[in-house]
């Protein structure tokens, strides 16, 4: 039913004058959801969240988020959504707490300021101007003013870039918290693990086309995660899929009469799925390659 | 089937342009930048030039704290208003800070309320100031009739209006934040020079009148000095009068454009925000 998606998108094509950004991508991000959105640069992430987000108009196709064409978008519109971008560096002279207080009177009905500047974990940064904040801080502040307008469906645009390990794990927890709370999140990373981590399903774009939605454990389809086993034969480096890697290194052991050289078994990881749905050679693949087994 | 969740009235326009105001005026007054060039330029130039012309006689019996008095207000409203928005908001938009409201529901109007609510509070403070230490330390004669402050309320009112929406207008000029004050300064020093805000007017080449009288600096400034000068100064002027109805339609006629054109340029999105 189209009134429990948070977002719908049927068909959606935007043109630059320089190219087709967006080539008739569906879209649909149910109520309550993380969505990962993911593709490498240049492959119509930005401008699909754009258009989702009222900042781009969409040249053809259906686009409806919380049940209203984003073109159309009114300020009661506005008050559902919360938008972190990409990059921020505006309002320097500003502290934490000014902020996060002067944006809840935006919103008809804002979250307590002091609760959110807690869930971000900027309390002891209340009175600092943001020009003297990290860069993870900052992403926090944003993160509050993002949500302090207590939305339904938060945009979350590469969070993370940037952060030390500690600094991204921290952020894994609030943006989980929001999703415990109700929060649907549209999430767009470079970060394959924070896709994993974070998302319920993921979507990976490439040239303008969404080539695949999935849960992260079932991108890619069946066969995706498949077991590799690669060795050095006398014809130099071999590779074979099996679903029966353990039958697989005992037939080798026979053949070799021991120790297999160079034996290696592993999986994919969700990153090599992805370099392989968007069409880039994946680093789990030694070169030169001999397949061994049907692709 | 029950309806939709009841909607909340939304935050008035006219309220949260207010809380804009009072965060506008904190952040000017956080600026070191702003402050030096926008806010204490003209006083520091009447201190300046007061000091340099002290022997100068600029006739009728004016010394030079006196001239310089009324072109330092004109000029110090057209930096609270045009430069200061123009510079600003340029900068704003290339920081996606205009971005980032666009994409709350804030209304455009508390926006506008809010740089127009900046431009008042600092040109007032600002004007307060040149006139303290021009009366008080300069010796400067301020006028006490209310008809010469009737006059100046209007060419006030006029003047940071035309300023304010001629800076809206220009700030899409700059291509980035960081070019910004190096693209308006200039502009605005060429036209104080011009509109005799640091030389006797009259003085100025007759081309360079004729030029002047284009834009509305020249006629803030003439009609600042038919407030603040002695009466009967006006025959220094170069068409021997203030002109203050030719000014009030020039200072008019930039208001209507700026208005304008503002309306037709302003753009919440930087040019190049792919």
């Amino acid at each position: 039913m189209e009134r429990d998606e948070a977002v719908r998108v049927r068909g959606l094509v935007k043109r630059y004058p320089d190219k087709v950004a967006v080539n008739g991508v569906d879209l649909e991000i149910h109520r309550g959801e993380v969505f990962a959105l993911l593709g490498p640069n240049g492959a119509g992430k930005t401008t699909t969240t754009e258009i989702l987000e009222g900042y781009r108009r969409a040249d053809e196709g259906e686009v409806s988020v919380l049940g209203v064409d984003p073109a159309r978008g009114n300020r009661q519109w506005r008050a559902r959504l919360g938008i972190v971008a990409q990059t921020s560096r505006d309002e320097a002279e500003l502290s934490v707490a000014e902020l996060v207080n002067h944006f809840a009177g935006y919103y008809p009905a804002p979250r307590d300021p002091d609760e959110v500047i807690a869930a971000v974990g900027l309390e002891e940064k209340r009175r600092t101007r943001t020009r003297k904040l990290s860069g993870g801080q900052r992403r926090r502040l944003d993160v509050a003013l993002g949500v302090i307008g207590n939305p339904e469906l938060l945009f979350l645009d590469e969070p993370t870039t940037g952060f030390d390990p500690e600094a991204r794990r921290q952020f894994w927890t609030l943006i989980e918290n929001l999703r415990t709370e109700g929060t649907t999140i549209l999430l767009t990373t470079h970060y394959l693990d924070e896709a994993e981590h974070l998302a319920d399903r993921v979507g990976v774009i490439a040239s303008g086309r969404m080539v695949e939605v999935a849960t992260p454990e079932t991108l890619g389809g069946r066969g995706a995660r498949t077991a590799r086993g690669s060795w050095l034969s006398p014809d130099g480096m071999r590779e074979v899929r099996t679903n029966e890697p353990t039958a697989e290194v005992a037939r080798l052991m026979e053949q070799y009469g021991g120790e297999v050289p160079e034996l290696e078994v592993r999986r994919p990881s969700l990153e090599d799925i992805y370099l392989e749905l968007i069409g880039r050679p994946s680093a789990a693949e030694p070169t030169p390659v001999t397949v061994g087994a049907v692709r | 089937m029950s309806t939709v969740a009841t909607t909340t009235a939304l935050p008035s326009p006219v309220k949260v342009g207010l809380s804009r105001v009072g965060l506008e005026v904190k952040q000017f007054f956080r600026e070191r930048e702003q402050l030096i060039f926008t806010f204490f330029f003209p006083i520091i130039f009447l201190g300046i030039f007061s000091a340099v012309f002290s022997d100068t006689d600029f006739s009728g019996g004016v010394d030079a704290a006196t001239y310089f008095t009324p072109g330092m207000i004109a000029s110090g409203i057209f930096l609270t208003s045009f430069q200061s928005l123009a510079i600003t908001i340029a900068m704003e938009r290339d920081e996606d800070l205009l971005k980032r409201l666009r994409g709350t529901p804030m209304s455009p109007q508390s926006y506008f309320i809010g740089k127009i609510g900046l431009v008042l509070v600092t040109s007032v403070l600002q004007f307060g100031l040149l006139l303290a230490i021009a009366g008080l330390l300069l010796g400067v004669d301020i006028p006490t009739g209310p008809s010469k402050w009737l006059r100046f309320v209007w060419i006030f009112v006029l003047g940071t209006a035309s300023g304010s929406v001629l800076g809206i207008a220009f700030s899409v000029v700059p291509k980035s934040g960081k070019a910004a004050s190096a693209v308006v300064t200039p502009v605005v020093l060429l036209l104080q020079f011009m509109s005799g805000v640091y030389f006797v007017y009259s003085s100025l080449p007759a081309w360079m009148r004729t030029v002047a009288e284009f834009f509305p600096l020249k006629w803030l400034a003439q009609g600042m000095r038919s407030v603040f000068l002695p009466d009967g100064f006006e025959a220094n002027e170069p068409g021997g009068s203030w002109q203050l109805g030719l000014g009030a339609l020039a200072l008019s006629a930039w208001l209507v454009i700026g208005l304008l054109v503002a309306h037709r340029v302003f753009r919440w999105t930087r040019r190049d925000a792919s």
